[in-house]
C-alpha cells in the first residue's frame, strides 16, 4: 500500500491516492491536499466534506453525489460549482474517503 | 476562490481529475539523465447521447450513463428524438411503462422459491399481452429502481441539469408529435434540427439507445 507525505504529514492511499485510513485524516490534511488542486478550503467547501464523513461513517461507503443531494439537502449545481469537473471524487478524495462507486 | 496551485512533493499519488496541465513530471531514465514531461490537456472529453425510445426500460440507460459521465468531467449532450421525445415530455415523463412483451430477458424471482432454477426461466411471451401485465410490470421495475436509490425520470432529469448536461429535443420528432415547448422539461435548451445536433456532437462519443 503506497504512503503519500504531504508538509511531513504521511498518510496511506490506495493506487489511485485516495486515503485507505479514514482515521489518518483531518481538516488540516483537507486544506493541504485542496492548495494541491488549486481549492482554497472555506466553511461552504468543508461542509459537504464533514457530511461526507459523517453519512460514510453510518453506511460505510462514500456517498454519491444524488445521496448528497436527497440525504444532505446540497444543491448539486453548487457542488459542481466548488468542485468544478468531477465533484464527487475530488470531495471523497479531500474528505479522506474511498472513491464512490455508486451509479447513481 | 482558488488559489495558485502548490507544487506536488515528489512520489506523490494525486487522482486524476482530468484538469489542465498542472505538473511538470521529472521521468528518471537513466542514472544522469531525467527527462521533464508536462502533462498535455487534450480539451474536455464529450460525449452525446441519442434517445430515441420512450419505454421505461430504455429511459434510464442513457440517463443513467449521462450523469455517471458528468461526474467524470465529462461534456454531455442528450438529443431526444421519436418515442425518445417522451423522456422530456413533461406530460408523458412520469407515465414511461415498461412492458415484458418482446423482452426475453424477463425473470422472476419469486419462480424460484416454487422449483429452484426457474428464477433463470424466461417468463412466457403470452403472458406479457394478458390485461394488466404491462402496468404490473412497470410497478415492479419502478420499485426495483427506487430500491436502488435512482430517482424517478422527472427528477432525473432535475438531477442532470443541475449537474450541467445540455438536453435537447428533436426537431422533426416535436413537429410531428404536435407538441407544445411548454411541456418540455425545463433542462432542455432547445428544439433543434438532427443537423444542429450533429454540429454540437462535433468531437463527441455518440452513444445511441
Amino acid at each position: 500500500m503506497p504512503t503519500n507525505t504531504l508538509n511531513g504529514r504521511s498518510f496511506a492511499v490506495d493506487e489511485e491516492g485516495f486515503l485507505t485510513d479514514r482515521d489518518q485524516w483531518s481538516e488540516e490534511l483537507a486544506t493541504e491536499l485542496a492548495a494541491l488542486i488549486g481549492i482554497e478550503l472555506d466553511e461552504e467547501h468543508l461542509a459537504p466534506l464533514r457530511f461526507m464523513r459523517e453519512d460514510s461513517a453510518r453506511t460505510g461507503v462514500t456517498p454519491t453525489l444524488r445521496r448528497m443531494q436527497t440525504v444532505g439537502g446540497f444543491d448539486i449545481k453548487a457542488l459542481f460549482g466548488l468542485y468544478p469537473g468531477k465533484p464527487a471524487k475530488k470531495m471523497a478524495w479531500l474528505a479522506g474517503l474511498r472513491k464512490p462507486v455508486g451509479c447513481v | 476562490m482558488t488559489t495558485t496551485t502548490s507544487t506536488l512533493p515528489e512520489g506523490f499519488i494525486l487522482p486524476d481529475f482530468g484538469d489542465a496541465p498542472r505538473t511538470t513530471r521529472t521521468v528518471q531514465t537513466g542514472e544522469s539523465s531525467a527527462v521533464t514531461t508536462t502533462t498535455s490537456y487534450d480539451g474536455p472529453r464529450k460525449m452525446a447521447f441519442i434517445c430515441s425510445k420512450g419505454n421505461l426500460d430504455m429511459a434510464y440507460p442513457a440517463l443513467i450513463m449521462g450523469n455517471a459521465a458528468l461526474g467524470e468531467g465529462v461534456e454531455v449532450h442528450l438529443f431526444f428524438t421519436f418515442w425518445g421525445l417522451d423522456i422530456v415530455n413533461t406530460k408523458t415523463n412520469d407515465k414511461l411503462r415498461f412492458t415484458m412483451a418482446g423482452n426475453t430477458a424477463m425473470h422472476l424471482d419469486d419462480l424460484g422459491r416454487l422449483r429452484p432454477g426457474l428464477e433463470h426461466a424466461s417468463v412466457p411471451q403470452a403472458l406479457g399481452n394478458l390485461p394488466g401485465m404491462t402496468g404490473m410490470a412497470t410497478r415492479m421495475l419502478k420499485r426495483q429502481m427506487a430500491e436502488q436509490d435512482i430517482p424517478t425520470v422527472p427528477e432525473f432529469l432535475d438531477l442532470l441539469q443541475a449537474s450541467g448536461a445540455h438536453l435537447y429535443a428533436c426537431r422533426l420528432s416535436f413537429d410531428m408529435a404536435k407538441m407544445l415547448e411548454a411541456d418540455l422539461h425545463p433542462g432542455v435548451e432547445g428544439v433543434i434540427s438532427a443537423g444542429d445536433f450533429i454540429e454540437i456532437a462535433q468531437g463527441a462519443q455518440i452513444v445511441f439507445v
